[in-house]
């Protein structure tokens, strides 16, 4: 009996924390995964659906939302959704100017990007965490991860992304010489170039790595405290009045760290991209 | 941790979002805040400017009106002064025209006493022919006389 249970607990947790993934089974043909056993032995080539799934449709919420008010953006008095764009897009045009010093006209929008995809996609943490998976498995889903940015693929999707565009400006900027004379020459001198070589590529591999883990990390850890509140409604009325009040406090915590950990993703993304743009001398 | 080509789809999907931010939503966003600032700077300044016209304005209304106040001040006192010179002209003239008035009376006056007198003279004269005429026809040929009756009258 307590070993069954153990075994139900162990296997909600688990359905929670296993994306819907498409890929080549084991026996050779192309299909979903039903365990974490047939996930792990599709290798690489597989893909994430419900990640993909929900981060593109969050991002063509956002994208959506923000292109109406584009479209028929007046210099007149804004009223409504727009008022509330423009609010967002002021204060990420700020945040920009006030850490980025060079001039470039992709660090702004890509700043708004992230800044509200990020925190959509933290946001659906807050839906209550069997809802959606629920609903999936009526309709013959087997899994279903809602927050996207709980899956490290999103994160360092993302991140990989930003890292690659801070090496291109650097290159752009500095030229090659000057990007790889940064990464040999500093800060030790030109005689301890292999020393500041390694110390150099360290910190740049480091960046993008902890750019995605710390997103990952929070709302990973987030999730996993929502399921293990989540097992408490299974423990009689107490734990489960308890259970409710509990999670009732966590989702409002929450709220802060969805939106810090947005912010700082983006604020970093910034911050790299502005030491790309500065020439060390 | 499992990663797999989600990465890659995670990927592209970030780069397409950023671009078309980039290409279509930042930029009519921006230009109409922008804009919206560029009329509240205009909307200010022309608030300012007013203001700085309607104390002009004002400065140069109380001026004009201080200056009317003395230019009535003025016209006031000359009218005063022209009413004051008026009479005593009028009352000049009057004082000319009333000596003319009695001068000519006292001569016209004058006149008449004189003319009366003459009358009167040759009144006495004729009277006193007359009677003496009535006293000396009797006694006196008028004719032998008349010399001397002629001479009566003269001195009379």
């Amino acid at each position: 009996m307590e070993q069954e249970r153990a075994h139900t607990t162990s296997s909600y947790i688990q359905h929670h924390l296993q994306n819907l993934t498409y890929g080549k089974l084991p026996d050779g043909t192309w299909g979903l995964a039903h365990s974490m056993d047939d996930m792990q032995k599709m290798g690489f080539w597989s893909l994430n659906l419900d990640t993909l799934g929900f981060s593109a449709l969050l991002g063509i919420l956002f994208l959506g939302s923000f292109y109406i008010v584009s479209r028929r953006a007046t210099s007149g008095v804004p009223r409504g959704w727009q008022n509330f764009v423009e609010m967002v897009v002021e204060f990420i045009d700020n945040t920009v100017r006030g850490s980025f010093s060079a001039k470039n006209n992709v660090v702004a929008p890509l700043a708004l990007t992230i800044f509200v995809w990020v925190l959509l996609m933290n946001l659906m943490d807050l839906l209550p965490i069997d809802w959606l998976p629920t609903l999936a498995l009526y309709l013959g889903v087997p899994y279903l991860k809602v927050v996207p940015s709980t899956d490290p693929n999103a994160t360092f999707g993302m991140s990989i992304s930003v890292i690659v565009l801070v090496i291109y400006y650097s290159i752009k900027v500095k030229g090659l010489g000057g990007f790889f004379g940064e990464l040999a020459f500093q800060p030790f001198g030109k005689w301890g170039a292999p020393a500041n070589l390694l110390l150099e590529v360290v910190n740049l591999i480091a960046k993008p790595v902890s750019l995605a883990l710390r997103l990952f990390g929070n709302m990973y850890a987030g999730e996993m405290i929502f399921i293990l509140i989540a097992l408490m409604y299974g423990g009689g009325w107490f734990f489960g009045i308890f259970g409710g009040v509990l999670q009732l406090g966590w989702a409002i915590f929450h709220i802060l760290i969805v939106t810090l950990q947005a912010f700082i993703f983006m604020t970093l993304t910034i911050v790299y991209l502005d030491l790309a743009h500065q020439e060390h001398h | 941790m499992n990663f797999n080509a989600t990465l890659i789809g995670q990927s592209i999907f970030f780069i397409l979002f950023v671009v078309f931010c980039m290409k279509v939503v930042w930029p009519p966003i921006m230009h109409a805040l922008s804009q919206r600032k560029q009329n509240i700077a205009d909307g200010l300044a022309a608030g300012e400017r007013g203001k700085q016209d309607l104390e002009l304005a004002a400065k140069r209304a109380s001026e004009t009106l201080r200056e009317a106040k003395q230019q009535v001040t003025e016209i006031i006192a000359q009218g005063d002064k022209r009413g004051v010179e008026i009479v005593e002209e009028a009352k000049a003239q009057a004082k000319i025209e009333a000596d003319r008035l009695i001068a000519g009376a006292k001569a016209e006056m004058e006149q008449e006493v004189h003319r009366v007198r003459e009358e009167l003279r040759q009144r006495v004269a004729e009277l006193a022919v007359q009677g003496a005429e009535k006293i000396l026809r009797r006694e006196v040929d008028a004719k032998t006389h008349a010399a001397l009756l002629a001479t009566i009258s003269q001195e009379l």
